[in-house]
């Protein structure tokens, strides 16, 4: 008898056949001989040159992986539309104010792209943001502290509060939404507080604050350079870390790949250099964007913290396995959610001239999220890049602009605003799928 | 075979509220050992391998490492004394690449910065000498078979010298092929000197590469076998607790079938 049950016996022949059962299977010899890496023909193996790019990329599509592709679509829709109802849409002085307008939402979406890749939710911004333009207006203006010491302070506060926020959640364990829906309202009451009771304190327009949104770069070669310096640190980097990948022995992207992002990128660049110029010139308020956006990204994806983060969307169990320190991340996490919440109130009381006690209240911290979702920031967590809030504050912002040109009042904008939100879940939602079907979600 | 064993757990328990899942587990492996843990379900194994790695610290007992006791409260406390674990869960990130996974918690760094080309390289030359197939080692594990999956989670156990192994099923979702390369990897592994934990339900495996059997019945130990001397029926009613089980019972029923 033998209690030998399974069908074929593997593992190396001499010790497998010390059972000694004389009717078990032999194994097979097959199984280590000729176990040199064969490629498999069924992988898709990516042609060389141009054509392989392009294969990928319908591929890409049909797999429902559809990158950035809906969102630039959906711009150039909105574009063409506003434009056809109004030209003084794609005009220079109005796509100005509209780059101006967005970076306070920006910044502050910036933020939460890093929430949403853990999967939480941080529903307290909008308050932040209130509480640092309170916070730096009554220090600077009230109390005559220097305005630079008032910025710091109210940008520490920020961050501050998104720690403790992320106290609550990572070390105590209640939920996200719970501790930052409290945030929203107790931060709320506190700005109330701190603005006291005449409620609105005018800022210096030509501090350091005021300055934010109303300084321009009125040399021309401001906008250009940041184009030159924009497009050539693109080329560069993807040629030199190729080149790298070359020398390593794997593979890499073809050249005509990388020129032909980086043409997209110099017409892109130079187009909005050029309407920049037509206006004042290259606005302090996007040079700072921009490089908040070149900054954070460079930490999501180039660094073993944003690896952390992203491990965390992906799987809290594996992760902690892995050695992360969960607690920390998660709490570092929700200070940087603070942080550019505040930079966030700053640039709105620059854009307002003033801490009232309507900031961060209304549809901004609904705005805030839906940048980052339109841009292209899974809820679930785990995808996501730091430029979708780029991307999705870009549409928003658009679409407030065009009605406003048009003289369509708030209750539309709203309307139209969680149309195109639900529009954008609804394509995410679909997408995540086509995914799964394709065994890519 | 060094007399200190290179892991020992003396008197190990672990509490889950009500479940007692290990009551004074004693366990030993030396450098160059491959012991297999065997066990029914939910006999105590995944939870022993899981104090040892830190995941669940202990409640009482101690844990010797080279002889002397070692506090392993984290996983990182594990890490650092070298033992590389492969859970029976695995524990990927579905949303991160294979290259990403291998490397996860301890990348490869080059002036503070990911060195990407340099992971990818080192799991290219990882994943081809475990002759392993997988469409792209830059596609996310979402997209992988189980199988494949698996495999993976052995290789990053691999990497970085580990001086303990445990490898808690790594052949239950594995092909033919796969299954003699992974026991090939435990062999190599203990001819490089490394201890091995190898759990499986799979009594063919564990005599073709396990020196000694432990075995684990309710959460406490249940005997240690030398597997040269030891029949597979002895096993089998260690961890049945029983030499009349059901194992043998169909045993005996296929026999007098086959001849009739
Ligand atoms: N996190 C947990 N919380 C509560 N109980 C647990 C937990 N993990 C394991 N247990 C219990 O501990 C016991 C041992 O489980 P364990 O996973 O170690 O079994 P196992 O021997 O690995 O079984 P299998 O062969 O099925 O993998 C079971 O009764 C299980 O229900
Ligand atoms: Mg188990």
């Amino acid at each position: 008898m033998s209690i030998e049950k399974s069908p074929v016996s593997v593992g190396k022949t001499d010790t497998a056949n010390t059972t000694g059962k004389a009717h078990a299977p032999v194994d097979a010899p097959a199984a280590a001989g000729d176990a040199t890496v064969a490629i498999d023909p069924r992988l898709l193996v990516r042609e060389q040159g141009f054509a392989g790019y392009i294969g990928e990329f319908k591929r890409k599509m049909r797999a429902g992986d559809l990158g950035a592709t809906p969102v630039v679509i959906g711009l150039i829709v909105i574009c063409a539309i506003f434009q056809s109802l109004n030209s003084a849409f794609l005009g220079a002085e109005n796509l100005n104010n509209i780059f101006v307008a967005m970076v306070a939402t920006g910044m502050m979406s910036v933020g939460i792209i890093f929430v949403l890749l853990l999967g939480e939710i941080d529903l307290s911004v909008g308050s932040v943001s209130g509480v640092s333009a309170a916070i730096t207006a009554v220090l600077s203006v009230t109390h005559g502290v220097n305005e630079w010491l008032a910025v710091l302070a109210a940008l520490a506060a920020g961050a501050v509060i998104g720690a403790l926020h992320g106290f609550f959640f990572a070390r105590i364990g209640a939920p996200a939404f719970a501790v930052t829906l409290a945030g929203l309202l107790f931060w709320n009451g506190f700005m109330l507080q701190v603005l006291g009771s005449n409620g609105t304190i005018n800022i210096d327009g030509e501090g350091v604050v005021g300055k934010l949104t109303t300084y321009y770069f009125s040399d021309i070669a401001a906008a250009y350079g940041l184009a030159v310096v924009a497009v050539a640190g693109y080329f560069l980097s993807a040629f030199l870390g190729n080149r790298r990948r070359e020398a390593a022995g794997i593979p890499s992207r073809p050249l005509s790949e990388i020129v032909l992002r980086t043409a997209l990128l110099a017409i892109a660049a130079f187009a909005v250099a050029i309407m920049f110029n037509q206006y004042k010139g290259l606005p302090l308020a996007v040079l700072l964007f921009a490089i908040v956006l070149v900054a954070t990204d460079f930490l999501l994806r180039r660094t073993s913290y944003g690896r952390k983060i992203l491990a965390l969307g992906g799987s809290v169990e594996a992760s902690r396995r892995a050695g992360i320190n969960v607690t920390a991340v998660r709490i570092s996490v929700f200070a940087i959610a603070g942080l550019f919440a505040s930079v966030g109130g700053l640039f709105w009381a620059s854009k307002i001239a003033a801490a009232n006690q309507s900031a961060g209240a209304g549809d901004l911290l609904m705005n805030v999220i839906a940048a980052a979702v339109i841009g292209g920031t899974s809820l679930f967590g785990g995808r996501g890049r730091t430029w979708n809030a780029l991307l999705g504050v870009l549409v928003i912002t658009s679409i407030q602009y065009g009605l406003a040109l048009q003289g369509i009042a708030t209750p539309i904008q709203y309307m139209i605003t969680g149309g195109v939100l639900l529009a954008t879940v609804v394509i995410d939602s679909v997408t995540r799928k086509t995914q799964k079907s394709a065994g890519r979600a | 075979m060094s007399a200190t064993p290179v892991l020992a757990l003396r008197g190990v328990s672990k509490r889950f509220g009500a479940v007692q899942a290990l009551t004074d587990v004693e366990l030993e492996v030396h450098a160059g050992e491959v012991v297999a843990l065997v066990g029914d379900n939910g006999a105590g194994k995944s939870t022993l391998v899981k104090t040892i790695a830190g995941v669940h610290p202990i409640d009482e007992g101690v844990i010797e490492w080279n002889g002397s006791a070692v506090a392993v409260n984290k996983p990182h406390d594990a890490q650092n004394l070298g033992i590389a674990t492969v859970y029976q869960d695995l524990a990927l990130c579905d949303n991160i690449d294979v290259v990403g996974n291998l490397f996860l918690g301890r990348e490869i760094k080059r002036r503070g910065v990911l060195d990407e080309v340099e992971m990818e390289r080192r799991a290219r030359e990882l994943l081809d000498t475990l002759s392993i197939r997988i469409p792209s080692v830059r596609i996310p594990i979402a997209s992988l078979s189980g199988g494949q999956r698996q495999v993976v989670a052995i290789a990053r156990s691999m990497l970085g010298e580990p001086r303990l192994v445990i490898l808690d099923e790594p052949t239950a979702a594995l092909g033919v092929e796969q299954t003699a390369q992974v026991l090939d990897l435990v062999e190599r592994l203990r001819e490089r000197g490394h201890a091995v934990i190898l759990i499986s339900h799979n009594m063919a495996d564990v005599k073709a590469v396990a020196d000694k059997v432990a075995v684990l019945r309710l959460g406490r130990n249940n005997g240690v076998f030398d597997v040269r001397t030891t029949s597979q029926e002895e096993i089998i009613s260690a961890i049945t607790g029983a030499t009349e089980n059901a194992v043998t019972r169909r045993a005996a029923r296929t026999n007098a079938e086959a001849q009739k």
